[in-house]
């Protein structure tokens, strides 16, 4: 190696090893526009269903037409990124083979994310479903996995009254409801505790034949909920993907002649999603050629040692 | 925020402070470029300025007394509560719209000199409802009607301006940008979103738990008059509310020992309901542990190391044959729920051939802690997403 | 007495009874209002964490403590949503009580707590943990270093979940038929293959290491032999 090529190899190295301490702000700007200008570009790209959201959309399908289903909202408005989309899509697929829902939340907010889904996608999309004859909203209880359990023997003693103060009984949907046993399948859209982990522990375990148990799950929850699959857990979505890919499957069996881009949040969060994602690798990878950099150099002489 | 911490002993300090000064250069310039961006999108797009509609109805209810003996169904006289007396004076006398068929069958009449409640709904809409529904208003006046206009009700809605949904659009994006701000360094502003956020939540979270839980489940039992009279009135009636009414002291004690933690003394009064909560929980853990996550786990791993998959052969015959990577999956699964439980197991010196599994099953859980930092990023990614949606879509327009 | 002999006879006769309240068809209801009382008990912890929250935050403001002006801002912003929620501003009368104010519908807009929580609450929420995706990537930058072999391997994961799990699956390996032998090298099968087998062997050995965990715990405390929560007066 010449005199020259060796300054410039070790000007690049210092260059590199420099960029270890880059201001973290650029970072959070690149990811800024990593997700954003798909966003503005509207970018979009081709999703092939998995194994594991055909897996779910076949586990509701096999739930016979006009069954009485539990439908648990157990998320904030934090994960609303990820769970909407599936929420938007089950509740259309629910409704479209005709089944009863229940509603709760475990979540103090997931009656929140409850009613607005009724709205925008139920009454929205299913206009003749009735209150009390086809869906009833029990709404928010305190407990957590005490709620679970409680349901599983005793309804009416852990909902008194529904969410607008309606005795079960009044409520044709509801007045014969005593277990969770008697729903022919419950939903849970998972945040973390409570969530899918405690209907699997609390409900399912128990009762493993009476009900067939679907968990739309966050990125962050989706790897303790694995092992679940499909002994305890008959279906589940797996963050945006799992909620993109099931969108897919439901609206192509399902197809909905107005408002079509309710059914596509999950698709349409894809696309920046690829972008980020490219550059988080990019970063590792930047991040790690640093590192190289700045050791070869440490190890020339110790100038520049990178911390 | 340490900017530029300088760690490369080449850099000089002028040097540092020179970079120092370009790059807040560059990060006004960008947040300019950004600001005008905005007053461009506000002022010179004819759509850029967020603006709600409200889509307004009235409803009204006048009371009715159900006639007794009259046929009344199941709506007036609720069939669990027949059997009490009591309960059918509470139902005897119901809310009902007026134009309700009941009246004209006789199962129900009007009360006299109780007056009608009548009040306003509204209905939030969407920018291509509200779209839809102005086109709807203007088309008397010969212009064409815009997007879905057919999907709607031929006459056009009340639809209004709302300015408290509007002023909230505006506040949201407000304090979404508020929260953002702290990316580039901690402010004032970031600082009044955080108290906002932790006051409002908190007050949220006691308010929720009030009118969910401790009016139906407490305050119903101990004083089911008063809260049928003032919060629920729909509320069932009990088959043993004296029992009801006992035991409901027990929770309401526990309740007021626990509050009993705010007291600057006595903390110990506080144990007694910690005990219960702690004990509950145990009890329930104790169970569901062994029976959800110890067996069933279990039983899960314990599969046919050698799979087999039914094809057809080349006439069309079923026929069982081994899967290859069915057996691999289940050899690894094996495999891997063994090493890592090995690695768990301290009592014995991970040495030798233990030692060899051990370090297989960090291994494995090196893979399963990389997957869920794969799905964490996928997950905290998509959060992203939804909030720049807001701002672009809700508040800027821009789709 | 009733320091420490009470307290752990109730916590060991409540988890008892659920442990047979689980067995017994004939404990069951005693069951359920034990699990009752503790959903009450869960209602009142909320009320606690508010009192908690306005005590410090008092005692910031009285004090005049650094922030203080933050701290005021939380207890107005508590006082209004509480204002709003228990006296039901604003609610949306029940039509089946439009004569009983406080039976009215009080989380949905127009109310004044529904706006709080549409516009205040949710936006903030949300934006808090949408933070966390700035974090995330610069902490990978930062701290991701492939140093051996089993930082390689987590790395190596995240990389193939990250292309795995979006179309750059497709777009890289979709040229490969997915009937042919090669099949299995396509990224959307190896991370199905790396979540299904792999991944799920190791958080499964996790759960049931968990599972022990808590089982063991639970006794320790059922049986009295763990009396920590004794010191928590």
């Amino acid at each position: 190696m010449t005199t020259d090529e060796h300054n410039t190899a070790g000007g690049l190295r210092a260059q590199l090893a420099r960029v270890s301490n880059l201001d973290r702000r650029w970072i959070f700007l690149a990811m800024g526009l990593a997700v954003g200008v798909p966003i503005l570009l509207k970018l979009r790209f081709p999703e092939v269903p998995g194994p594991l959201a055909i897996a779910t959309f076949n586990a509701i399908e096999a739930v016979p037409e006009g069954s009485r289903v539990l439908i648990a909202f157990d998320y904030d408005p934090a994960s609303e990124g990820e769970l909407q989309p599936m929420a938007n899509a089950m509740l259309h697929h629910c409704a479209s083979r005709k089944h009863k829902m229940v509603f709760i939340a475990l979540w103090p907010l997931g009656k929140q994310m409850a009613d607005e889904t009724i709205k925008n996608v139920l009454l929205a999309f299913h206009p003749q479903y009735q209150y009390g004859t086809d869906y009833v909203q029990l709404g928010y209880k305190a407990g957590n996995e005490s709620v679970i359990k409680m349901m599983t023997t005793n309804i009416p003693q852990a909902f008194p009254s529904d969410a607008s103060g309606k005795t079960l009984s009044e409520l044709p949907l509801v007045a014969d409801l005593e277990s969770v046993q008697q729903v022919e399948l419950i939903i849970t859209f998972s945040a973390g505790y409570p969530g899918a982990k405690e209907w699997v522990q609390y409900a399912k375990s128990s009762y493993p034949d009476d009900f067939v148990l679907v968990a739309g799950s966050t990125g962050v929850q989706a790897n303790q909920l694995f092992p679940y699959y499909p002994k305890q857990m008959e279906g589940m979505l797996a963050a945006i993907k799992g909620a993109a890919e099931y969108e897919m499957l439901v609206t192509a069996k399902y197809p909905v002649t107005k408002d079509k881009e309710r059914f596509e949040e999950g698709r349409r969060r894809m696309g920046p999603q690829l972008v980020a994602h490219l550059l988080m690798i990019g970063l590792i990878l930047l991040g790690n050629v640093a590192m190289v950099a700045g050791r070869s150099r440490q190890s020339r002489g110790g100038q520049g040692a990178v911390r | 925020m340490s900017a530029h911490s300088s760690s490369d002993s080449n850099n000089s300090a002028s040097g540092d402070s020179s970079n120092a000064q370009a790059s807040r250069w560059i990060w006004i310039a960008l947040f300019a470029v950004g600001a005008i961006g905005l007053a461009c999108n506000m002022f010179l797009r004819q759509d850029g300025l967020a603006i709600r509609h409200v889509e307004i109805t009235s409803a009204e209810r006048v009371q009715a007394r159900v006639v007794i003996g009259a046929g009344a169904d199941s709506l007036a006289k609720p069939a669990q509560l027949t059997s009490d007396a009591a309960p059918l004076a509470i139902a005897a006398k119901i809310w009902v719209e007026p134009q309700d068929p009941r009246f004209a069958t006789g199962e129900i009449t009007r009360v006299d000199g109780v007056a009608p409640v009548i009040w306003e709904t509204q209905k939030l809409l969407t920018r291509k409802e509200a779209a839809a529904n102005e086109a709807l208003q203007t088309h008397g006046d010969g212009k064409p009607a815009v997007v879905g206009a057919n999907e709607l009700a031929t006459a056009a809605p009340d639809m209004q301006i709302s300015f408290a949904d509007t002023f909230g659009v505006w506040i949201a994006a407000f304090l979404t940008l508020a929260i953002f701000s702290f990316l580039y360094r901690d402010n004032p502003i970031y600082k009044v979103a955080e108290s906002l956020l932790v006051g409002v939540s908190a007050a949220y979270w006691m308010v929720n738990g009030f009118w969910t839980t401790l009016v139906p489940n407490l305050f119903a039992k101990i004083a089911p008059d008063l809260v049928r009279a003032y919060a629920i009135p729909g509320l069932g009636v009990s088959e043993h509310p004296q029992q009801d009414m006992v035991l409901a002291f027990v929770p309401l004690t526990l309740g007021f020992m626990l509050l009993w933690r705010l007291a600057p003394k006595g903390g110990w009064i506080s144990v007694w309901p910690l005990a219960f909560i702690i004990g509950t929980t145990a009890g329930l853990k104790l169970v569901a542990s062994i029976e959800a996550d110890l067996i069933a786990q279990a039983a899960a791993t314990m599969k046919p190391l050698v799979a087999y998959a039914s094809t057809t052969d080349s006439s069309g015959n079923a026929v069982r044959a081994v899967s290859v990577w069915s057996s691999i999956g289940s050899i690894v699964g094996i495999v891997g729920v063994l090493s890592v439980l090995v690695y768990f197991f301290f009592s014995i010196e991970h040495k030798g051939l233990t030692g060899k599994a051990a370090r297989v099953g960090i291994w494995f859980l090196m893979i399963t802690f990389g997957s869920a930092f794969g799905l964490t990023v996928m997950g905290r990614i998509t959060l992203l997403a939804q909030r720049l949606e807001f701002l672009f879509y809700d508040w800027l327009n821009l789709s | 007495m009733l320091r420490r002999t009470i307290p752990i006879i109730i916590l060991s006769a409540t988890g008892t009874m659920l442990v047979v309240a689980y067995f017994s068809p004939f404990t069951l209801s005693w069951g359920e209002t034990v699990l009752d009382w503790f959903n009450i008990l869960a209602a009142v912890a909320f009320v606690l964490g508010a009192g908690n929250l306005l005590a410090v935050n008092l005692e910031k403001v009285s004090s005049r403590k650094a922030g203080w002006a933050y701290a005021a801002i939380t207890l107005l912003s508590f006082a209004a949503m509480f204002i709003f929620g228990i006296f039901k501003v604003g609610a949306v009368p029940n039509p089946s009580a439009p004569d009983v104010h406080l039976a009215g519908a009080y989380e949905g807009l127009p109310s004044a707590f529904g706006w709080m929580y549409e516009y205040v609450l949710s936006p903030l929420t949300a934006t808090m943990f949408a933070m966390l995706a700035f974090y995330v990537a610069s902490a990978a930058f930062r701290a991701f270093r492939a140093k051996n072999v089993e930082a390689i391997l987590l790395l190596g994961t995240a990389f193939i979940i990250l292309l795995g799990r979006t179309a750059a699956a497709t777009l890289l390996t979709g040229w490969i038929p997915v009937d042919s032998a090669f099949a299995v090298l396509r990224l959307d099968n190896v991370t199905t293959a790396v979540t299904e087998h792999v991944s799920t062997a190791g958080m499964r050995a996790i759960t049931i290491g968990i599972a022990l965990g808590v089982a063991a715990t639970s006794l320790r405390l059922l049986l009295g032999i763990d009396r920590s929560y004794l010191s928590k007066g």
